[in-house]
């Protein structure tokens, strides 16, 4: 309005000329000659702003064709139209989506689109980071301060008291660290809709797929006489676990080098070679054996969470988890950061060091903007593999030796870079603070240089 | 290339030297382990040798001819009796031994093999496990390597002398195949020949106060390789038996295999008379006191002063002051020109001595002058354009402050100096968060800038305002604590009034200059609310409204008509409604500070703080605030109903138990039914504590000192009032109840399996009440372990933060806001995935949006 008004004043004293101006400036839009300016002008427009803010109905009725209507008036724009017109700027999705999202209720016109493009792009230009800015640094501070305020205590009960996770520090030197094994790797594995309120469903899976031991099962006793082992079942735990009598038989026929026999409440199983060696080796090897089950899952428990039911388990092994049915294998999910590219690959491993580490803050409290752990995951995972955060992984491969040498084994990597002839180009940060030259980042990256003019 | 103009080393390149170049940077052989002689002076081809440097301030460099401080020194060399195997590479040399044959020295890999594509390692490894060579068909033995220099070919032992010729054998490109860059390394050079001697300056000896020298243990550890050296070459000559000369030869292995690393894995360590173990080539460079991060990653600075920290509320926030002694020692250099020069004229004649002076000039040849009481005069008259002040330092001038550890780059930031009296630093209170320190005995770190770049980044990048906001969270960490925020509590809470006299003390404190609002007549005074006089220091077209940390969060919230007055709303620049506490202009949490910090530009949030701190401080003065023991009575009543409540849970608990000793507790699944037992007895106790604290809480009231410190969060927490005024309750270590000590107990105060609350430290006096001794016991240890906690973590996420710091150290953000690494490999595309930081943008883009588009499209 401001604007208008202005422009209105200015324009108002000046009569004939005003007209005359008017019609020019109008006449700059695309498709509109100093005729149909006239017509405008007629018709009650006086500037630029006025015909841009009429309705494309109001335009066409003074006779403007459709076409050029369509293009200077307002009106509703689809989503794909809008997306269109997006291209080409350099505006980050997110403010992408949230513009679209506002822009789809309201009549806009393809030119206040663009003026409000361009100023909420002003806006972004005034907040995006400055070039050199050393992000990495910042990034590394940003999530190293606040582990001094972290607890030491690994042992946490997470909601329920069934589950214990590692939380704090040591979680979050796990997830930098790209252990192969977590000290307590946990899934959450969500069901498809249609399984997700089946109480009864998410309990026969958590049976399914925790492991059952032989011994769950049944007491085993030895019969050093008879060299056998006699297994008395437990009805109540084979019911329990969901383990049929033949399915055990069978499980057991399975072994090498024995012989079993169903005797209704009890099993005996005897080794094929009668001898006592052979009576212990069959003895450890049923001992732990695994009667039902998928390997390295321990237990697994049904909870409530968010109106869906959900299986938690004890122990990680996602990959033959995700082919179950009913399983929802694009949200189900570990926290065991070292499984997942080899299941899910490496995109999925950036977002889950991003989660994981996110969860693991902000369950101590600390407020860490995303941005800073992002960097790091992307850093761990930049060349498609996961990297540990330390000698054996991002640090251990810099291209500089004396950034090598002055992190940890200075004197290995000084031997071994000699014996391979390595040259240093003192291109990044350490180097240069060794040799006591200017560093590469921020304001040591740009240099002034005076133009010299007569 | 323009960022690479004002280096001067482009790329440094590692190898091997060989013993041509050995013998050819040296400039004499050293063949006697002595250093010197009667006379005092170093004997030649001696290890002090006069052509290898001098140490004394008098003597000349025999080589060069310059002194101590401008000779580097120069390298002699020690010629071996027999070739010896330099330790660090034993393990590449026994690849190369059982990756070549025996006798044609060729790589023992055929034509396809040499081309694996798994890698180096995968190529030697395929080479050292050939039996059979496919050149010359020799059949090959296995070579062991006994630690840490001995090598074995089929359980015979293999000379170095054998070693060194196989190796000279093995040609060029089967090197690469190895890793080895035959440019910069030839294999024979890893037996070693001759051995550099490196000059005195690298092992000077130091003269003890009783006269005596002692040497550095380099030059022990040469002595002792020079002296087997020579009785190994005397009876090599003579024809000695076999043995005796192996033996010596072993010695010789040893003494070198020591020089280089005296902690390498399978020999016992050389060890000084004394029994220390000496500090060898290897130990000079490892670790944290090595070469590497102790004097090339971290350089020790001149410019620089430490000292203990005491606050001044009465500086600002930027500013640092400094102790005159100190800052006639700190200089800043100032080049003369016509506009300083009487300025400058001026301080030279002040001399060293009094406060703004000068203690250097330096001429335009370079040559630099000290300023006495004598010359001070002379000088300033001679003072010209292009010459140089090292003037004293003055208010205004920026350095840099900084606190141990330097955990973020808020722990170095630029203020501007003010030279104060006394012998500490001082600082504003509430820059103390950002540096983490408080005033217990803290020392912290000055650095002055010298050349007008390092001033002007200091001054735009690291002055105290620029660093409000946290890149950590973009949220602000400079802001009010402690009484400060108890002082804006008082100041603003409900309809506070004080007289003309009180308000002008007040703005008085914080140097306002301006309009009053118009007073009230309150028993016939005349009076200004708090709440106005808050107003004040607001920006006038500000407008906020957010909830205050007393607030309850109460399912409906009354919004301005809050019965605590804990709903702040901000109109036009007058605080209407609410109360002043941390979430407005706390740490970490100001509302406000980070509005002002923001909306207002880094000045204006300073200039905020500043004045805030002082009104509220005047404030809490003013009004007064104090906590004594009383502050925690409670009416018998309520310690009547807390002593029922703690009985009733005490008996639940037994009830528990007798439910697990008879074996009818149901365990939760997965648990046993000890631990089930544990997890319900944490549980009722908790609660009994929570409840007890609830009574407490209600009965004390929001006009407790206390309370008001708690609930604005100034300090403390609901708990630690129920701990003083109620009941410590249940102590923990490992987030269990106490379970360790006897057999079966916990202490001998105790029955054998007594599971109840007492025996398994749950403390039911107060802090005021005084513990009795078990429960004391208890509490220290649950003390202990939060101190040992502390103590590991520190360390755990000292050593987390060094990795991430190395590992990210050379990311930044280049033209195209791409996130890149110094070799120029893309991390991000666009940093953040939005280019955004942190530090500037936690904008409201709902909102933004919403103006923008009603800016556009309306009228």
């Amino acid at each position: 309005m401001a604007m208008s008004e202005n422009q209105d004043l200015d324009l108002g004293g000046v009569g004939v000329e005003s007209k005359k101006g008017s019609i020019r400036s109008i006449s700059s839009l695309p498709g509109i000659g100093e005729h149909r300016a006239e017509v405008l002008y007629n018709a009650g427009f006086r500037t630029v702003d006025d015909v841009i803010k009429a309705s494309v109905d109001e335009l066409q009725d003074l006779g403007i064709p459709n076409e050029i209507a369509t293009s200077l008036g307002r009106r509703s724009l689809g989503e794909k139209e809008l997306s269109d017109l997006l291209v080409g700027y350099r505006l980050p999705q997110n403010l992408r989506v949230l513009l679209i999202e506002k822009i789809r209720n309201i009549e806009i016109s393809e030119m206040e689109l663009k003026r409000a493009i361009d100023e909420l792009l002003a806006l972004y230009k005034q907040i995006t980071v400055d070039p050199n800015e050393p992000v990495g640094t910042v990034a590394a501070q940003s999530m190293g301060e606040p582990g001094t305020q972290m607890t030491m205590r690994t042992f946490h009960y997470a909601g329920v008291a069934e589950t214990s996770v590692t939380l704090g520090l040591p979680r979050l030197i796990e997830i930098m660290d790209a252990r192969t094994e977590p000290s307590t790797p946990l899934m959450t594995i969500y069901l498809k809709e249609g399984y997700d309120q089946n109480l009864e469903f998410a309990k026969k899976l958590a049976i399914e797929i925790s492991t059952t031991k032989l011994l769950d099962l049944c007491e085993m006793r030895v019969d050093l006489e008879g060299k056998s082992m006699i297994l008395e079942v437990d009805e109540r735990a084979l019911e329990s676990r969901r383990v049929t009598g033949e399915e055990l038989v069978d499980k057991l026929s399975s072994q090498k080098n024995c012989e079993v026999n169903d005797m209704g409440e009890t099993i005996v199983i005897s080794p094929i070679e009668k001898n006592y060696r052979q009576l212990q080796k069959l003895f450890f090897s049923i001992k732990d054996m695994r009667v039902k089950g998928t390997p390295e899952i321990k237990r697994a428990i049904v909870r409530r969470e968010r109106g869906e039911y959900v299986i938690i388990t004890e122990g990680s092994n996602l990959a033959p988890v995700l082919e179950l049915e009913g399983v929802d294998a694009s949200r189900s999910t570990t926290n065991d950061i070292y499984e997942i590219p080899k299941v899910l690959g490496i995109e999925a491993t950036r977002n889950a060091i991003i989660r994981e580490t996110v969860s693991t803050l902000e369950e101590q409290h600390l407020d860490v903007d995303v941005r800073h752990v992002m960097l790091i995951a992307d850093l761990m995972t930049k060349d498609g593999g996961l990297k540990a955060i330390g000698r054996h992984g991002i640090s251990g491969e810099k291209a500089s030796l004396l950034a090598r040498a002055a992190f940890e084994i200075t004197v290995n990597h000084l031997l071994d870079g000699a014996m391979r002839g390595e040259v240093d180009h003192l291109d990044g940060v350490v180097e240069n603070i060794i040799t006591g030259q200017p560093i590469a980042v921020g304001t040591g990256k740009v240099s002034l240089t005076m133009k010299w003019s007569d | 290339m323009l960022d690479r103009m004002n280096k001067k080393i482009d790329n440094i390149a590692f190898g091997l030297l060989s013993p041509t170049e050995i013998r050819k940077m040296s400039v004499t052989s050293i063949i006697t382990p002595d250093t010197y002689g009667e006379d005092g002076f170093p004997i030649d081809m001696g290890l002090m040798d006069a052509r290898l440097g001098v140490m004394e301030p008098s003597l000349r460099c025999k080589t060069c001819g310059r002194r101590v401080s401008e000779c580097p020194g120069h390298f002699g060399h020690i010629d071996m009796a027999m070739p010896v195997i330099h330790v660090g590479y034993t393990k590449i040399l026994k690849d190369l031994l059982s990756g070549t044959c025996r006798k044609c020295n060729m790589m023992l890999l055929t034509k396809e093999e040499i081309s694996n594509p798994k890698g180096k390692k995968a190529i030697i490894k395929t080479a050292s496990s050939k039996s059979i060579c496919p050149h010359c068909g020799e059949e090959q033995r296995p070579i062991i390597l006994d630690k840490p220099t001995t090598f074995r070919e089929g359980g015979q032992r293999l000379t170095p002398v054998e070693i060194r010729q196989r190796l000279e054998q093995i040609s060029d490109e089967d090197l690469t195949h190895f890793g080895i860059d035959p440019k910069a390394t030839r294999p024979e050079w890893m037996v070693l020949t001759v051995l550099p001697v490196p000059p005195v300056a690298v092992r000077p000896s130091i003269t003890l106060e009783t006269g005596e020298r002692s040497e550095d243990d380099l030059t022990h550890k040469l002595a002792d390789i020079l002296r087997i050296n020579r009785r190994l070459r005397e009876n090599r000559d003579v024809g000695a038996p076999q043995l005796i000369v192996e033996d010596l030869w072993d010695l010789l292995q040893y003494h070198i295999t020591t020089y280089l690393d005296n902690q390498a894995p399978g020999i016992p360590p050389a060890r000084h008379r004394s029994g220390r173990q000496l500090k060898t080539l290897a130990q000079r460079l490892r670790g944290k006191e090595g070469r590497f991060r102790s004097n090339l990653s971290g350089k020790r600075v001149d410019y620089s002063a430490r000292t203990v920290i005491t606050p001044d509320p009465n500086i600002s926030i930027n500013e640092v002051g400094i102790p005159i002694d100190a800052a006639k020692i700190l200089t800043v250099s100032n080049a003369v020109n016509e506009y300083n020069m009487e300025m400058l004229k001026e301080i030279v004649r002040n001399g060293p001595n009094d406060h703004p002076g000068a203690n250097y000039i330096v001429r335009p040849d370079g040559a630099r002058l000290k300023i006495s009481e004598k010359n001070k005069e002379q000088l300033a008259e001679r003072l010209a354009q292009g010459f140089t002040v090292e003037r004293h330092l003055i208010d205004g001038d920026i350095v840099i402050f900084n606190r141990q550890p330097s955990l973020h780059r808020m722990s170095m930031m630029a203020h501007r100096v003010k030279v104060l009296p006394y012998h500490t630093f001082r600082l504003n209170l509430t820059v103390c968060p950002p540096y983490n320190a408080d005033f217990d005995g803290d020392e912290m770190n000055l650095h002055v800038p010298q050349s007008a770049e390092a001033i002007a980044e200091a001054k735009i990048l690291m002055m105290v305002q620029e660093n409000i906001i946290s890149p950590r969270f973009g949220g602000p960490v400079i802001g009010c604590l402690h009484d400060q925020i108890s002082g804006a509590y008082l100041l603003t809470r409900g309809e506070v009034y004080f007289d003309l006299e009180e308000c002008s003390t007040m703005l008085g404190d914080m140097g306002y200059r301006g309009k009053l609002p118009e007073p009230k007549i309150i028993d016939g005074k005349k009076c200004l609310s708090g709440k106005e006089l808050f107003s004040l220091l607001l920006p006038e077209d500000l407008n906020m409204e957010f909830k205050a940390s007393i607030c309850n969060n109460c399912k409906e919230c009354k919004k301005e008509n809050c019965d605590i007055d804990a709903y702040v709303m901000i109109k036009d620049g007058k605080l209407m409604h609410g109360t002043i506490d941390e979430k407005a202009i706390g740490v970490f949490k100001g509302a406000l500070i980070d509005k002002i910090t923001r909306d207002y530009g880094k000045d204006a949030g300073r200039e905020f703080l500043d004045t805030v701190s002082k009104l509220i401080v005047s404030a809490i003065m003013i009004r007064g605030f104090g906590i004594g023991l009383d502050d925690y009575d409670i009416l018998e009543e309520t310690s009547a109903q807390i002593e029922g409540l703690l009985t009733e849970s005490e008996e639940r608990l037994q009830e528990v138990v007798r439910a697990y000793k008879s074996n009818e507790l149901e365990p939760l699944p997965g648990r046993t039914i000890l631990e089930t037992l544990e997890m319900d007895a944490m549980k009722i106790l908790g609660r009994a504590r929570d409840r007890a604290g609830e009574i407490t809480g209600e009965e004390l009231g929001l006009d407790n000192t206390a309370v008001i410190m708690a609930s604005s969060g100034a300090r403390g927490s609901p708990l630690n009032l129920t701990q003083m005024a109620a009941i410590v309750g249940q102590q923990a270590v490992r987030g269990e109840r106490i379970s360790r000590g006897y057999h079966g107990r916990t202490l001998s105060h105790f029955k054998k399996d007594d599971l109840g609350s007492k025996a398994k430290g749950f403390v039911r006096a107060s802090f005021k009440e005084g513990m009795n001794l078990t429960e004391y016991f208890f509490h220290s240890m649950g003390g202990r372990e939060g101190l040992v906690d502390t103590a590991v973590r520190t360390s755990h996420s000292g050593y987390l933060q060094r990795r991430l710091i190395n590992a990210m150290i050379d990311l930044s953000v280049d033209q195209d806001l791409s996130v890149k690494d110094s070799a120029g490999n893309i991390i991000q595309f666009r940093y953040g995935e939005d280019g955004i930081d942190p530090t500037k943008g936690k904008t409201d883009w709902e909102g933004k949006i919403d103006e923008i588009l009603a800016h556009v499209t309306g009228g």
